[in-house]
């Protein structure tokens, strides 16, 4: 293995991150504030398919991304409206719009292109071009670093950057903003918030509209710039794996990155070699895959540390009377 | 889920009793699903056909999961729908089940195996086919390295690979292979990132030529090739059109024929076993206007050369599925 494969899988595991990560930090929003989301999957989907017609009746990928996350926003408010006013089930409702999305996504596709549930191929603006950042064609022939540069960091979608930039953003809003601080505490004890003048229904609402937004911008990034069109049920249980990235990441930002970029890895490495022969033992090509979730199992188990979920997670808050 | 089940099957019930039917056939759609411009959408176009052309009506449905085949072939049967033409491998297992209850109702399985006195198993040689378009790829292929896409990781979808592996090393023995898998769960039949990954996987180990047997994955497949600017090859439906000039051919299957011959014998259908080889065009490669200028005359030549004497037997193409081995290429 070289220098250069090893950038190319490092450069594959970017790409197959970047909708983790962003589904991840819409999770951990969520979740922060006391919300279960298991619609993440869902919203991706709808957002892929929205900002994937919008993109080519528009022709541009930017109003696109806009539709996509009004669409993943919308169905967020339905999540919300359920969980939060309605004080439903939480995992109900996100599994309800996992299947409303599955399904609405290629009867509408349908109905509007007749193109067989999927969208026609975009071209031109109507998709997210990569980007080359400045001076990455003059510093490729510096050793190590020039194709680093070149080929890891520079030549990605704007959303990829976007995507890496949430993570610092995350951790600010979250730990060094009043906003913050409000949205921890009402997931850990809403009582104590409300007792303090705020409002808990507020505050998990403008959670899950920030999950939506995020959600929106992952399911743009599969649809209209990894992709050029959407197609039926083409976030492939990427929503479940940015969940299980977020215990593994125990609800924290930057352990999310690293989570999402592990297990993008290891999506990456599956797919440049199908069995690894290690010495003589063959890793056939379905452990690699089911390794994400066998990490989240041992780290659930509490064999790596303790993954502790808010404390309100998953229980709808009743004022008392 | 099961709530779901039960919502599905009552959805299934109602339109059926609408259609209160007398011997209509009945089709059903594998998990790909109905438009995955491929191997169902092609079963499709057989069933248009005949409607069209004799309109008649048919009850169809898509599978959205593997718990649905049983409950859907029962509901047919029940209805009276007669033949009922299934696509897919997955729906072996469930008509075995199911045929002996019924055993005036005629079950058509294509690529799956069944045994059963009132089972039509239709069969293609994707294997010969596979291997045409095997010959085309090293003969367009620069870097003398070509790759297979393969869907969910199934002895059909190896055929299709073995056979592709065959044809290129017949051309030119020192050509190198690389296949990959999508996944081994059904959702490796739709996951066009995946399938846009892996493409650009084996072009940076030299690939120039990507042949796709993958369902939805396909469309990822063909499109990073093309963004890419190598060459790709399509499945089951002629997939040219898709990228003009990027795609090479595609390796047809026509399932369209097959359904359409069924749908036409009606309820009357012979149950003998039924394989449809190169001879009987069953299986082949697509030309039309937009891979005109990619193939040459003498490419063109070399494969009908190729063609003839398969149909004569005096090449023999290895059928992974009949003994599950394959010398042309290493799973």
């Amino acid at each position: 293995m070289d220098y250069l494969t090893i950038l190319q899988i490092l450069d594959s595991t970017i790409r197959l991150a970047t909708p983790l990560l962003l589904a991840c930090l819409a999770g951990l929003f969520s979740e922060r504030a006391g919300i279960f989301d298991i619609g993440l999957e869902g919203k991706m989907l709808m957002a892929a398919f929205l900002s994937a017609a919008v993109a080519y009746v528009s022709g541009s990928a930017w109003l696109g991304l806009l539709a996509g996350i009004a669409a993943s926003m919308a169905l967020s408010i339905l999540h919300g409206l359920a969980s939060i006013t309605f004080r439903g089930n939480q995992l109900i409702s996100g599994v309800a719009i996992n299947f409303l999305a599955a399904g609405l996504t290629v009867l509408i596709a349908q109905d509007w292109f007749r193109q067989g549930g999927r969208t026609p191929s975009l071209a031109g603006n109507a998709r997210f071009e990569p980007i080359t950042l400045p001076f990455a064609e003059t510093l490729q022939s510096v050793p190590v670093l020039g194709p680093l540069y070149h080929d890891l960091i520079s030549g990605h979608t704007a959303l990829v950057y976007l995507a890496f930039a949430c993570v610092p953003a995350t951790w600010w809003v979250l730990y060094r903003t009043r906003f913050g601080l409000r949205l921890r505490a009402v997931g850990e004890n809403p009582a104590a918030v409300d007792t303090a003048g705020v409002s808990v229904v507020g505050l998990r609402y403008a959670a899950v509209v920030i999950c939506g937004i995020l959600c929106g911008i992952a399911g743009a990034y599969l649809a209209t710039a990894l992709q050029a069109g959407f197609v039926k049920d083409m976030t492939a249980g990427r929503g479940y794996i940015a969940l299980a990235a977020l215990i593994f990441a125990k609800w924290r930002p930057w352990y999310a990155l690293s989570a999402t970029l592990l297990f993008g890895l290891l999506q990456a490495v599956a797919l440049r070699y199908q069995n690894i022969d290690l010495g003589g033992v063959i890793i056939p090509v379905q452990v690699m895959d089911a390794l994400p979730y066998i990490l989240t199992v041992v780290i659930l188990a509490g064999f790596v540390g303790k993954a502790i979920p808010p404390r309100a997670g998953g229980e709808p808050y009743v004022k008392e009377r | 889920m099961t709530l779901m089940q039960k919502f599905l099957g009552a959805v299934a019930a109602t339109a059926l009793s609408a259609g209160a039917a007398l011997a209509e056939p009945a089709l059903i759609f594998d998990l790909g699903g109905k438009f995955d411009k491929s191997f169902n959408e092609a079963a499709y176009a057989g069933a248009e056909r005949w409607a069209k052309e004799t309109g008649g009506k048919y009850f169809e449905i898509e599978m959205q999961s593997e718990a649905q085949r049983e409950q859907a072939l029962r509901r047919f049967a029940e209805a009276g729908a007669n033949p009922i033409v299934t696509t897919g491998f997955g729906m072996s297992a469930p008509i075995e089940a199911v045929a002996p209850d019924y055993p005036d109702t005629k079950f058509v399985t294509i690529d799956g195996w069944v045994e059963a006195p009132n089972v039509l198993v239709v069969g293609f040689t994707e294997h010969e086919g596979s291997y045409l378009v095997g010959m085309l790829a090293a003969m367009a292929s620069k870097t003398n390295t070509v790759g297979f896409i393969g869907g969910m990781d199934i002895p059909l979808i190896r055929k299709f690979a073995c056979g592709y592996a065959q044809g290129a090393l017949a051309v030119n023995p020192d050509a190198k292979v690389i296949s990959n898998m999508t996944g081994t769960t059904p959702a490796a039949w739709n996951d066009p990132v995946k399938g846009s990954e892996l493409t650009k996987a084996q072009i940076s180990q030299g690939a120039d030529v990507v042949y796709a047997a993958a369902g939805g994955t396909g469309v990822g497949v063909l499109q990073t090739a093309a963004d890419e600017g190598i060459l790709s090859i399509g499945v089951d439906s002629n997939q040219n059109h898709l990228h003009p000039g990027k795609v090479l051919t595609s390796m047809l299957k026509r399932v369209d024929v097959a359904v359409y011959n069924i749908m036409k014998a009606g309820p009357d259908v012979s149950t003998d076993y039924q394989l449809l080889d190169l001879a009987a065009d069953g299986v082949g490669y697509a030309m039309d206007e937009n891979n005109a200028d990619l193939i040459t005359p003498e490419m063109q030549e070399a494969v009908e050369a190729a063609k003839a004497k398969i149909i004569s037997g005096e090449i023999k193409v290895h059928d992974y599925s009949s003994d599950d081995t394959c010398e042309a290429l290493k799973f």
